[in-house]
């Protein structure tokens, strides 16, 4: 896509915008419509934009295909280790007041952030690493074939 | 006995149009032979159904299930139902990752077989099975 | 319609119809969600399958007269199923009378978080919101597990041979 100017450029400017957006969404769920689930999707599309604009390889350089691997795991990790925290501190598992206990209404917040931040963690790495898979088998075709 | 009256009509008009899109993509699923198409359907098929499940959470004169920021909340306000939202948002994630999984089998069916069409698939199958059978039907105990 | 870029294309729109008809319903979130992954993952994953396999359908030859037939009765079916259910919109309906009024009134002394969608999805219903998250895991690894493995049969004559190669260790 080396003549695709006009795209190039927007999306340039688009792909910190888009992840700032899941951010956003990511940390302010609490607040309005957002969380996790729809956080990690954005953050996965910032990435695959740049992949599909730009080259596979260049985004493959911040952020490689083990690295995603990992993170694929990680984000399952946090969830169920919340629980296991919680279990551990003598709570029931999952029961975020042993993240706080003298507030447990604090202590949710913190439970609701921490798990959030697992899911949004798997979507992203989920989404991202279906897209590598499939690219990394795309034939190479031209631009005019579509 | 329901009586259909208007109001019963209306009121049940939506379950019946989401049955009919729901229908559509059944009807794509049994009758195109084409898996991609197939994977469109089942997307068409699982949209409908919780398109009708988020239409049972509907209050009339509801809102977003989302309290003001500051927690002020007004006991008049009337809310729709959010259990509903809950597992449809998390059927749709689900939902495109087991697409994924989908379309990810429909390309290693592509390799294998150099087609994506479900008749010429069978085709093919049934190609290489009667080859089989007359190749290795003998010491098999199968016929001749 | 034959071009399947058509379709993918097609679908993405029905997608994000189906979020505007999500916000009509109060469904922000879900709104929100099915934008981004359905018009927008989706379309890019179906996109990605098409340059991997065919970009048009071949023609079909069968009548369509069993599918039809097959497709009414289930509809049918469904359609005599809704007869018992209440009107759209029934505040009186069973669906608000459980659980919900249970979580709007303990939801915020309890959690106190603004958005009750969030507080039920993470708290109340952790247990199911860490299954999903796990299928979501399975999932991916299946994908990966499907087309980014190391091919050990290669059968001699593969016309696509050169191009399977290529991506081979993604």
């Amino acid at each position: 896509m080396r003549h695709h100017l006009i795209l190039r450029v927007v999306t340039k400017l688009l792909v910190g915008m888009i992840m700032l957006f899941a951010l956003y969404v990511q940390f302010h769920g609490d607040y309005s419509p957002g969380g996790g689930f729809q956080a990690g999707v954005i953050m996965a599309v910032a990435f695959i934009l740049y992949g599909l604009v730009f080259s596979v390889g260049q985004v493959q350089q911040v952020l490689p295909v083990w690295l995603v691997h990992k993170l694929v795991a990680l984000g399952v990790l946090i969830y169920a280790g919340t629980g296991v925290y919680s279990m551990l501190t003598g709570y029931a598992f999952l029961d975020y007041a042993a993240l706080s206990p003298h507030h447990p209404s604090h202590g949710q917040h913190w439970g609701i952030l921490l798990v959030e931040a697992g899911v949004g963690i798997t979507v992203t790495a989920v989404m991202v690493a279906i897209h590598y898979a499939f690219v990394g088998r795309a034939p190479l075709i031209s631009d005019e074939e579509w | 006995m329901t009586e259909f009256t208007l109001s019963f009509i209306v009121g049940h008009m939506n379950y019946w149009l989401f049955t009919l899109l729901m229908m559509t993509g059944l009807y794509i699923v049994v009758d195109k032979g084409n898996l991609v198409k197939k994977i469109v359907g089942l997307n068409m098929f699982q949209t409908a159904v919780f398109m009708l499940y988020i239409s049972m959470g509907k209050v009339t004169g509801g809102t977003a299930p989302i309290f003001p920021t500051d927690m002020n909340i007004d006991p008049e306000a009337v809310y729709s139902n959010p259990l509903p939202h809950v597992l449809i948002l998390t059927a749709i994630v689900v939902g495109i990752a087991t697409t994924s999984l989908g379309l990810a089998l429909i390309v290693r069916i592509r390799e294998e077989y150099h087609t994506i069409e479900e008749a010429l698939i069978q085709k093919i199958e049934l190609e290489k099975a009667t080859r089989e059978i007359r190749e290795f039907g003998e010491t098999m105990g199968g016929p001749e | 319609m034959r071009s399947l870029f058509a379709v993918a294309m097609l679908s993405g729109a029905f997608s994000l119809l189906s979020a505007l008809l999500f916000v009509t319903l109060d469904a922000v979130d879900v709104a929100f969600t099915e934008a981004a992954v359905g018009a927008g993952i989706s379309t890019v994953l179906m996109l990605g399958t098409m340059a991997l396999t065919a970009r048009f359908e071949r023609h079909a030859s069968h009548s369509p007269a069993l599918p039809l037939f097959v497709v009414t009765l289930t509809g049918a079916a469904i359609i005599y199923g809704t007869l018992d259910m209440p009107n759209f919109g029934d505040p009186a309906a069973p669906v608000h009378q459980h659980v919900a009024p249970e979580y709007f009134e303990r939801s915020p002394h309890e959690i106190g978080v603004p958005n009750v969608v969030t507080g039920i999805l993470a708290s109340y219903r952790g247990y199911d919101t860490m299954g999903e998250t796990a299928v979501v895991f399975s999932a991916g690894v299946g994908v990966m597990l499907l087309l980014s493995g190391l091919r050990r049969r290669k059968r001699k004559g593969d016309p696509d041979e050169d191009t399977q190669n290529k991506g081979g260790k993604a």
